[in-house]
């Protein structure tokens, strides 16, 4: 954190519920050591990262992702058929931090997405790699950045509860 | 004959904010060169050195082109053409 556009307007922040915060996480995790993508699909124009879906990684790499030919139309088609959009399009580093390489950044083709990267460098080396930074507790950070010609802007992560929040959940002090 | 053309988000801006635009041709190749005349400078997105460029998607009714010809792939009057920038990145 700390790379915040100034003056940064309402769109320097994405706004995502826990639960598929959480997923995007965990998706990352059970990938590992291969980097996991997928897409929160939302309203076209609403900025409101909705549908979670997780992507297979065609590349089924540590170093690089790709959605599949065939699944990238047929995530398209649907999204379509909805009236949604790709608000959020995440993948995760495994090995490096969670900040755009220069192949992230070449490829980045959704100029209204929010690009969130994910790393999981920390959350299974603590163990391998005692000692470390502290941060070896199972961290997986979360970021996240517009890309637009090649530009780079980190933007603030603002995690809400979920709107499936129950009655009984509130009720939890 | 035309072909349906839908046009991804990062393309739109060579067509005026369309997402579908109406194209015309024989083979994909046509259709572009048509697109071409009508949004100019959406074929250098397209193409590169007389190929598709390799993180642009294109499909005809649902059939990726690299299996179906390329740029020579036939289109048909009422054909549905797809373009979609790959998604892809990596950590390199």
């Amino acid at each position: 954190m700390g790379r915040f556009p100034p003056g940064s307007t309402l769109d320097g922040v994405l706004r995502i519920d826990q639960a598929t915060h959480d997923a995007i996480v965990a998706h990352a995790k059970r990938d590992h050591p291969n980097e996991a993508c997928g897409v929160v699909a939302g309203p076209e124009g609403s900025d409101r990262p909705e549908r979670f879906i997780p992507m297979v990684n065609a590349a089924g790499s540590p170093t690089y992702y790709e959605f599949d030919s065939q699944d990238l139309l047929a995530l398209y088609k649907d999204m379509w058929s909805r009236d949604e959009e790709p608000v959020v399009i995440y993948h995760s580093h495994t090995a490096t931090e969670a900040y755009p390489s220069r192949t992230d950044i070449a490829r980045a083709e959704e100029p209204n997405a929010h690009y969130v990267l994910v790393s999981t460098a920390q959350t299974f080396t603590g163990q391998a790699f005692s000692g470390g930074d502290g941060n070896s507790d199972g961290a997986v950070s979360f970021r996240s950045y517009r890309i637009v010609d090649g530009t780079v802007t980190e933007e603030r992560v603002t995690v809400v509860p979920s709107p499936e929040t129950t009655d009984e959940d509130r009720s939890q002090p | 004959m035309a072909v349906q053309v839908r046009i991804p988000t990062i393309l739109r801006t060579y067509t005026g904010g369309e997402k579908a635009v109406t194209g015309a041709g024989s083979t994909l190749f046509e259709v572009i060169e048509n697109l071409e005349s009508n949004h100019p400078g959406i074929k250098e997105r397209l193409v590169e050195d007389g190929g598709l460029r390799r993180f642009v998607n294109v499909y005809v009714n649902d059939e990726d082109v690299r299996f179906t010809g390329g740029l020579d792939t036939s289109v048909a009057d009422g054909d549905q053409v797809v373009v979609l920038p790959a998604v892809a990145g990596g950590s390199r």
